[in-house]
């Protein structure tokens, strides 16, 4: 099993302050699962834990960056963005604030804690607010790389973290650039447009596709928003077809991103892998990504369906 | 940097040409919230003019300002009238309220507004901004700065207030205080009938923080309860200022009906001349 972007989120903060980054980080009650106790361990006068209420985690994080530092909250995506929703649109995002909201459990591999706690509607809550950024990185490396993006860019910032990550895409020296798309394999036939864990399934998804003769052009689509129109554009130019595939519902989601600019600049025909109009359920994590038909078979599937 | 003097003259001047910029901008704006701005005409007067508040509006940024976070966001003119009164801006602009292209939007926008902290509005928030604000910077045992957080009584039904109060307690954060306009109405009434609140003073207590009741339309009690609070140790501190919601404006005055509609023509003419005659009272 790979590192999950969460352990990167404790590490990264450590890594940050150490280099004289003015960074503090704001938690509720969650530490040792978004591992900011990493950070709390080695720079205790930099982190505050607000206990568990995260309306107040996000407004106290805003004060903080108002008072000049750039400050990460934590907590679980389900909390950080449902419950603070207010606190992060008419605080952080209305007064564009050094804010990075970095929560980790998003998505159904957080497990059998059940719907309750798998966010899957984040990525629409937060890339409908002007001034948000939305980062999903891919792994573990792809996380440090958009957690430290996130620091050194002003003003607001959604970083979509994991509980559970099943395979790494990139090596350690990955650096992130915000707004930017990665071709990951070229390919002339269909387009798989991922994000988060689904960027490795969409990988595995082309191993097979390319056993079958059709070639996959496979992009990690980190930087949901902004999102890296030309690179998109460019290839659907090429394969005339696109696959997006997420770990989110497919309402609003980065499926739901590309598909509104595609339609407008270059209209393909597309199909959207992501958790259909319901909510999630108790399971394993691998479970779970077979059962909303998440997996690289179901991938797969769609890019045939596609290219026949 | 504004001198710390408390001038008592000069806070009741500011207050009641405060008043009269509320009454005119929310008239001319044809919309707003005169009731609570107007209540909190005298505290934010006495924070800006009577010397508690350090400021230079010649640079809104200086580093070494305190911090004023106005949490009842809607009492926005207030606000307005205070930081043009002190030169942050020109007068000029009190008439573009509420309209197109104004920079003095209906409820205070930090990007917009030289001399607003950050955007408020939505209620209950402003405490944790000034919580966040107070750590931060506090990053020197000897530094002063402090942070105001001017809430309404109503507003302390949204539960975030009590998180935050919890949190700053827990910190000590000794350089914070909030202030609250207990005028005692809010849009649908009485707030002893919408939700009533109980003793505003001891529910602080409860939670640490050290309180201190006010005439909130008293300028030298506001100057001595809000000096009291900044120079509290070991934690933060409240001020609660018993308000009249609409004070200074006879017909508005302990009526609910005037949290969020402008004045006729005519009212406006009778609350200008009721201004006037305070302002000559008491000059």
């Amino acid at each position: 099993m790979a590192k999950a972007t969460r352990e990167a989120f404790g590490a990264t903060l450590v890594d940050l302050a150490r280099e004289g980054v003015d960074v503090v980080a704001v938690e509720a009650d969650l530490s040792k699962s978004t591992t900011t106790a990493t950070f709390a361990d080695a720079f205790p006068e930099r982190f505050f834990n607000v206990g568990i209420a995260e309306q107040n985690m996000i407004d106290v994080a805003a004060g903080l960056a108002v008072s000049g530092k750039v400050a990460f909250t934590g907590s679980f995506a389900v909390f950080a963005t449902g419950r603070a929703y207010d606190q992060v649109r008419n605080t952080v995002c209305y007064s564009g604030l050094d804010v990075k909201l970095a929560p980790t459990h998003s998505g159904i591999t957080v497990g059998p804690d059940g719907g309750s706690h798998q966010m899957i509607e984040d990525i629409a809550l937060m890339r409908v607010l002007p001034g948000m950024r939305v980062l999903v990185p891919a792994d573990y490396a792809a996380a440090r790389a958009a957690l430290r993006a996130a620091a050194m860019t002003p003003g607001p910032f959604y970083i979509r973290l994991g509980r559970t990550s099943f395979a790494d895409v990139y090596g350690d020296d990955f650096e992130f650039e915000v707004g930017r798309a990665y071709v990951l394999r070229e390919g002339t036939d269909v387009t798989l447009a991922a994000c988060g864990i689904e960027v490795a399934e969409a990988l595995k998804a082309a191993e097979t596709l390319a056993a079958e003769g059709i070639s996959a052009e496979v992009i990690d689509v980190a930087s949901v928003k902004p999102l890296d129109v030309d690179t998109l554009v460019t290839s659907v130019a090429k394969t005339g077809r696109i696959v997006t595939c997420e770990e989110h519902s497919v309402l609003g989601g980065m499926g739901s991103a590309v598909s509104e600019v595609l339609s407008e600049v270059c209209p393909v025909p597309t199909r959207r892998i992501g958790v259909a109009d319901v909510f999630g359920t108790s399971g394993e994590p691998a479970e779970l990504v077979e059962h909303f038909g998440l997996s690289a078979e179901h991938i797969a599937a769609a890019a045939r369906e596609l290219t026949s | 940097m504004t001198t710390a003097v408390f001038d008592e003259a000069r806070v009741k001047q500011a207050a009641a040409r405060m008043r009269h910029d509320i009454v005119e901008m929310i008239a001319e704006a044809g919309s707003g919230h005169p009731g609570g701005s107007l209540s909190a005409a005298d505290i934010v007067a006495t924070l800006y003019f009577g010397g508690v508040l350090r400021h230079d509006p010649s640079d809104p940024a200086w580093a070494g300002r305190d911090r004023f976070v106005l949490s009842k966001g809607h009492a926005a003119p207030v606000l307005y009238a205070a930081l043009a009164e002190a030169g942050y801006f020109g007068r000029d602009h009190l008439s573009t309220l509420r309209k197109l292209g104004s920079m003095l939007q209906g409820h205070p926008d930090s990007k917009k507004t030289p001399g607003v902290e950050v955007s408020t509005g939505s209620l209950g928030q402003g405490l944790s901004i000034a919580a966040g604000i107070a750590a931060g910077l506090r990053t020197t045992p000897d530094d002063d700065r402090c942070v105001f957080a001017l809430l309404g009584d109503g507003e302390l039904q949204e539960g975030q207030v009590w998180e935050a109060a919890m949190f700053a307690a827990h910190h000590g954060l000794e350089n914070l205080v909030a202030i609250v306009d207990d005028n005692g109405l809010q849009i649908d009434g009485a707030c002893s009938e919408v939700m009533c609140l109980g003793e505003i003073a001891s529910k602080f207590t409860a939670f640490g923080w050290r309180a201190f009741e006010v005439d909130g339309h008293d300028p030298a009690q506001l100057y001595e309860g809000l000096m009291a609070a900044r120079t509290h140790e070991g934690g933060p501190a409240v001020v609660v200022a018993h308000t009249v919601k609409g004070k200074g404006v006879s017909f508005m005055e302990g009526d609910a009906g005037w949290h969020g509609k402008a004045p006729s023509a005519e009212q406006t003419e009778q609350a200008r001349g009721e201004i006037a005659a305070s302002w000559e009272g008491g000059a």
